[in-house]
């Protein structure tokens, strides 16, 4: 098997510098298409091999890409943003890629750059990933004095700078739109959508974002090919993807494997399977704003399609697992806390209905609940549905509950007729 | 980008719409009460708040169908929506149910309480019960100056005020703070809002986060106003206002739409101006001989007549007439004393200037655009005029004309105008032309491309070089200072590559060459093919109308004051020590043996009547005024008449009876004045013709100025009398002092109030126009244009007047620098906006400040001629060296023929 996101990390030892990353075939891919290949070209690969933006929305990388203009109007510049803002609960796939391969990403920016003829590139990283920052900067500053970055890159004649924006700290700014306007020393909020920031984004010019885990995938299809990437997986979309376990299992933790292995063989196989005495009642597949699926779900296999077509969202492949010592309620508030507060403030739904949503669930959590809050709980994941918000933070944020509500019903009623929480 | 008529389905009726609109203002244009909060006409779209919320359906056959926000929607070919599916009536009610949940539902304290757009959107989304059982978020409220009232906890978060003082008027202190459901709309901290247009907030706010101070003072609800629709006094543009009264006073001042004037804002001189008319300068009594004020008990008739006919009868009488009084009093005095004794009150060098803009205006080289026009120009170069502060609200449609290139580049990229977010994030290194030639720093540099600070004198010879350089046919002297000759080429340049461009200018800065500047860089554009706009600032609301009648100079009053050939004198709405140098008001004033003073508010010429009759301000009675466009507009009384006081034209009828029969007979009602006016000069016939006049019916009824609300009728003056007095009657007006008579739409120049019903609000607004942002129904855009063309005029180049004074070695140019605030008689004399209007000052450059050894921060002497004034420095780093200016007409700055030298010299405070 093969594993092009982690092949270069060793466990337990600090990132690669440049000079191990070139000598494990680090760099290769850029040199092989710098100048050589037609950036229309490149995209076609991309577009070819199947990959999917592992943000978590899923949308095929390569046709975003496509989407850029070939002429430029205004200041004529293009840029590429990698959005290193990850903040999804749940989710730390991103945070690994930064800290244990910096060039990686570097070269996927090169490449994609290169691509849509960006001259200009922004890593949009989460303040608190100060670990990932530095060894970000080092690298960048290896690169540079390769001539990876500058002017006249490999004497292709293709010029690239690379700026490192820390963000501030918000969820809502790993939402292209809104992460545009945080850099632009703007509120986070989202843009609407049309225009999209392919046509018109970053200073109102053309503008691609896209994961660091998806640009991490981009050296390898370069140099391999698009039919090596897609044959990679064990379903349609291609390659392998960063999949994480959290809760009470034995071995909580991150492997790269075929994308499309099953929620079971991720959990059993790698994460080591339930803590002794714990039993499993559900899971997140793919962070915070996604559906719960339940132990009848657990050989679905964990790609886009597949974890759609059971009623949630693949997201980030980063699994939380819910077992029978958890409160289900104080696990979904926990949720809901997060996204209240990170909501943006910008469309009244989300601004108001979520925080309802929490308070209420703090009360039903505290002993304090009332039958009809039931109603009002369920009411809100119908208010807070997509397009009824401006942005899919809102309409994400309601998906644990309204599957919560569906799953773990009884226990809602419990708290509400006993008047405290069961597991209190 | 191109509009095409579209077939669009709404609840299943088919209609014919202009395509590449959004859905909510053709909703809204074609009668659909759909509720909204964060759009706005002049701020366009962003789908916030989430209540315009529709169904559209794929194609005919989807039944299901799915909610989408109507203001976000471009009107396309077959679109089918509905607006009354019941899944979306749940989703607005919810979307105020969620809205609901931290307002304070003080509407019972609320000044907004009746006109409130959260109520009316309550009530039509039928959201009503409470199901939110926790407790409120609240907020702190900021002190924001006197104009503005702060209650943050009423906010319901649509970003409009922000959008509004930020994007649309460039405000830089307002802002959103906070996120999630902590967002807080104000200042980062506690004072003064410093955009000049922030009483817009007013409106623009949905509910009662900002309202009215000045209104708070003497509070009354909407329904209970006596409104009348009005034109702004305060500068040349005749903004359309909405003036409110009750008990006899005028409570506030609301923006009138008018889609070729100023749209849905006003500036804040305009709005909170009005306090003067409630002031103690309030003249209500006529006085004779400075005795005490004559009540009608009094019969003052019986104390001065014989005195008034002795005054009058074969006497010669001069006439002094005002740019702040209306054209019919004006009219009326030229009548009285004929016109060859008919003076306009302002001195020979501003008529000068008045009648050389006129005449550039007439001279048909320039269209002569309306503020709405200059809004769709796409290059502008301002010469010497801070309009900011002397016609404030071109500052603003000059603001949205630099948006032009970005709007553009939207437009390329299929972003629609009312797309608003979109569009905005265009506006990078995207701005269109705009060049502020000034002698110091204005308010709208921040959106200029390029600023070029100069004397007065330079700006004009800036100008002059332009126009050679559009036209080089033009000889003149080759100009050697480099950076004028740069910034010259990068005008011309901009100048001829736009397709609308816009030159403004004016007589602020008393500068003749910059007005000829200007007529020849619009003569040089039209010469090459070109359709420039040119607009032209004047300093009164009415120096147009004044400007077009005949009559000589205050000099020439002043000449035969020093001749000793003035007998009987009668000045009307004029203080003459704001137009001319005290020494010679006082001349005018000692030398007349007989004073007959018109006025209505008292000042230092008032105090010298032999005779002071008490007149009607704008706020009592029907007038008409020229605007800086040439645009004539009507104004009508808010106030019911009284028994004392009364119109300029009727008392100057009332003296011309006495002059030539001796007699008292019936005086002259308000059509017969515009009827003559007419009649003796045929340009005014289209006032007559086009305005709306006092006999005028529409649908054989008065235009009530009341609402169907109003209360208290019978109890108002029940302390009085228990017997329902008859309503006032006004004789002058189409419009009637109660709540009967006609209940539909009235005319587009006579609307008193926006109502409609369901919509309490000033969103009631979109009833009256043909669609948001456009022109009125029932008439169009009130006003009649009389700046036509003159073909008599020549279209030869202007040359340079030459007249320069060079100052002396220890003198500086002293310039005046206009203030919105303070620099304009009438509302100065309010409290609101004399609280903004500050002390004196001067501002100077540092190399001057050390040469002439004065400091900063600190008092100095100013001497021009035989004057001495105290005034502050305040260092400038953009006023040229030699240049100095001082604040015009602030308390305490008196008269002066500006621009002079004079000395600064250091301030000792005497022991």
């Amino acid at each position: 098997m093969e594993f092009p996101l982690t092949q270069y990390i060793k466990q337990n030892s600090s990132e690669p510098d440049i000079r191990e990353f070139e000598k494990a075939g680090g760099y290769l891919a850029a040199k092989k298409i710098l100048g050589k290949t037609a950036p229309a070209e490149v995209v076609n690969i991309v577009k070819s091999s199947g990959l999917m933006g592992r943000g978590g929305g899923g949308f095929p990388t390569g046709v975003k890409w496509s989407l850029v203009p070939k002429e430029v109007h205004g200041s004529g510049i293009k840029y590429l943003i990698a959005n290193a803002d990850e903040m999804e609960p749940g989710t730390f796939k991103d945070r690994y890629l930064l800290e244990k391969n910096p060039h990686l990403l570097i070269e996927g920016m090169i490449i994609c750059s290169y691509a849509i003829q960006a001259q200009k590139a922004y890593i949009f990283i989460r303040w608190a990933y100060k670990k990932a920052e530095k060894v970000i900067r080092k690298a960048l500053d290896e690169a540079y004095n390769k001539g990876y970055l500058g002017e006249n890159i490999l004497g292709t004649g293709f010029n690239l700078d690379i700026h490192i924006h820390v963000s501030a700290g918000r969820y809502i700014c790993g939402e292209e739109t809104a992460l545009i306007n945080s850099l632009e020393g703007k509120r986070g909020i989202p843009r609407s959508k049309p225009p999209f920031p392919a046509a018109s984004g970053l200073f109102g010019q053309p503008t691609i974002i896209n994961n660091v885990e998806t640009l991490c995938c981009i050296p390898s299809i370069v140099e391999k090919g698009p039919d090596w990437f897609k044959g990679l997986s064990l379903t349609g979309e291609g390659g392998t993807k960063l999949y994480g376990v959290s809760g009470h299992v034995k071995k909580p933790g991150l492997w790269e494997l075929p994308m499309g292995t099953t929620i079971r063989e991720i959990i059993e196989d790698h994460a080591g399977g339930m803590i002794e005495g714990y039993k499993l009642r559900g899971i997140i597949p793919g962070g915070g704003s996604t559906d719960f699926l339940i132990d009848s779900h657990l050989d679905t296999k964990m790609d886009f399609a597949s974890i759609r077509s059971a009623g949630s969202r693949l997201g980030t492949g980063t699994i939380v697992v819910l077992d029978d010592k958890t409160c289900p309620v104080a696990f979904i508030h926990n949720l809901i806390r997060f996204f209240a507060v990170e909501s943006c403030g910008w469309c009244t739904p989300c601004r108001e209905g979520l925080p309802w949503i929490e308070k209420l669930l703090r009360s039903i959590e505290e002993g304090n609940g009332k039958p009809e809050d039931i109603d009002i709980l369920e009411f809100h994941t119908h208010y807070l549905a997509p397009g009824n918000t401006f942005c899919a933070h809102a309409p994400g944020a309601v998906e644990p509950l309204q599957s919560g509500l569906k799953y773990f019903r009884e226990d809602f009623v419990k708290h509400i007729n006993e008047h405290h929480c069961p597991w209190k | 980008m191109e509009m095409k008529m579209v077939n669009i389905h709404i609840d299943n009726i088919l209609y014919e719409v202009t395509g590449g609109k959004n859905l909510l203002e053709t909703c809204l244009s074609l009668g659909f009460d759909i509720p909204y909060f964060c759009f706005h006409p002049a701020l366009g779209s962003v789908g916030a708040c989430r209540l315009c919320a529709v169904k559209k359906y794929a194609n005919p056959d989807d039944k299901k169908g799915r909610i989408i926000m109507s203001c976000m929607e471009e009107v396309v070919e077959g679109l089918i929506i509905s607006t009354t599916d019941p899944e979306v009536k749940a989703f607005r009610a919810s979307v105020l149910e969620s809205l609901m949940i931290s307002h304070p539902h003080d509407c019972p304290v609320c000044d907004e309480g009746g006109e409130c757009h959260l109520q009316d959107m309550l009530v039509m989304t039928g959201h009503a019960y409470r199901r939110y059982r926790f407790k409120k978020q609240t907020y702190n409220n900021q002190e924001l100056g006197p104009f503005i009232n702060h209650e943050m906890n009423r906010c319901i978060q649509c970003y409009r005020c922000v959008r509004y003082y930020r994007n649309y008027a460039g405000g830089k202190d307002l802002n959103v703070y906070g996120s999630a459901n902590h967002i807080y709309f104000g200042r980062h901290k506690d004072g003064t809002l410093e955009n000049e247009f922030s009483g817009n907030l007013v409106e623009v706010c949905p509910t009662g986060v900002f309202t009215d101070k000045t209104l708070k003072n003497h509070y009354a609800r909407k329904w209970d106003l006596t409104n009348a629709p009005s034109v702004c006094v305060h500068c040349s543009l005749g903004c359309n206002t909405i003036m409110g009264s009750r008990y006899g006073s005028v409570r506030r001042v609301l923006s009138r739409y008018n889609g070729s004037v100023n749209g849905y804002f006003l500036c804040d001189r305009g709005r909170f101006g009005y306090e003067f008319l409630n002031g103690q300068e309030k003249i209500k009594n006529t006085y004779f001989r400075s005795e005490k004020a004559l009540n009608k008990e009094d019969k003052p008739e019986e104390k001065y007549t014989s005195w008034l006919k002795e005054a009058i009868i074969n006497k010669k009488i001069v006439g002094i007439g005002s740019p702040r009084a209306s054209l019919e009093s004006n009219y009326a005095l030229s009548g009285l004393v004929g016109e060859s004794n008919f003076y306009h009150g302002i001195s020979a060098s501003d008529q000068n200037l008045v009648k050389r803009a006129i005449k550039v205006l007439q001279s048909g080289v320039a269209k002569i655009p309306s503020l709405r026009e200059m809004e769709d120009c796409d290059a502008v170069f301002i010469i010497g005029e801070d309009v900011t502060n002397t016609a404030p609200m071109i500052a603003l449609a000059v603001r949205q004309a630099s948006r032009h290139r970005y709007l553009n580049e939207a437009a390329r990229l299929g972003i629609r105008k009312w797309n608003d977010t979109p569009a905005r994030e265009l506006d990078h290194d995207l701005r269109s032309p705009l060049f502020i030639a000034s002698p110091f720093n204005t308010k709208l540099d921040d959106v200029a491309s390029e600023v070029y600070n100069g004397s007065p004198d330079n700006i004009a010879d800036l100008g002059y070089y332009v126009a050679s350089l559009i036209d080089t046919s033009i000889r003149i002297k080759p100009e050697t200072d480099k950076k004028l000759l740069k910034t010259a080429r990068l005008i011309a340049e901009s100048l001829m590559a736009s397709e609308n461009p816009l030159i403004v200018s004016g007589v602020s800065s008393n500068n003749e060459d910059q007005i000829n500047a200007s007529f020849n860089i619009a003569l040089s554009l039209s010469k090459k093919g070109k359709k420039p706009s040119l607009s032209l600032v004047f300093t009164e609301s009415n120096s147009v109308g004044l400007g077009m009648m005949k009559g000589g100079s205050l000099n020439d009053v002043i000449d035969l004051a020093a001749k000793g050939n003035l007998e009987t004198v009668v000045i009307l709405e004029n203080d003459l020590y704001r137009r001319t140098e005290k020494i010679n008001a006082d001349l005018i004033l000692d030398k007349s043996v007989n004073i007959v003073v018109l006025d209505h508010i008292s000042n230092e010429t008032t105090t010298k009547a032999g005779l002071l009759f008490p007149v009607t301000s704008s706020a009592e009675c029907t007038g008409t005024i020229i605007n800086n466009e040439g645009r004539a507009q009507r104004y009508f009384s808010a106030l019911p008449e009284t028994d004392t006081v009364r119109p300029s034209w009727q008392w100057l009828s009332y003296i011309m009876n006495l002059a030539e029969n001796g007699e008292n007979e019936r005086l002259p009602g308000y059509d017969d004045i515009v009827n003559s006016m007419a009649l003796k000069n045929p340009a005014f016939g289209l006032i007559r013709d086009k305005l709306p006049s006092a006999a005028f019916r529409f649908y054989n009824e008065k235009i009530p100025r009341q609402t169907p609300r109003f209360s208290g009728r019978t109890a108002m003056d029940a302390y009085k009398s228990v017997r329902e007095p008859k309503p006032p009657e006004d004789n002058y007006s189409p419009l009637a002092f109660t709540m009967e008579a006609y209940k539909g739409l009235p005319p587009s120049d006579l609307v008193p109030f926006y109502w409609s019903p369901g919509w309490n609000s000033i969103q009631s607004m979109n009833k009256y126009m043909e669609e948001p942002n456009g022109h009125l129904k029932n008439g169009g855009d009130p006003g009649v244009l009389m700046l036509k063309n003159e073909s008599s005029v020549s279209d030869d180049y202007f040359s340079k007047t030459g007249n320069k004074t060079i100052p002396a070695e220890d003198e500086v140019m002293i310039i005046p620098v206009w203030q919105i605030f303070g620099s304009e008689e009438l509302s100065s004399l309010g409290k609101a906006i004399s609280e903004r209007s500050g002390s004196p000052y001067v501002i100077i450059n540092e190399e001057d400040i050390k040469k002439l050894g004065i400091s900063g921060d600190e008092s100095c002497r100013i001497i021009v001629k035989n004057t001495i004034i105290i005034v502050k420095v305040i260092v400038n780093s953009f006023i040229p060296e030699g240049v100095a200016g001082l604040s015009y007409y602030l308390p305490g700055v008196p008269y002066l023929a500006l621009p002079l030298p004079g000395k600064l010299k250091k301030h000792e405070k005497e022991i």
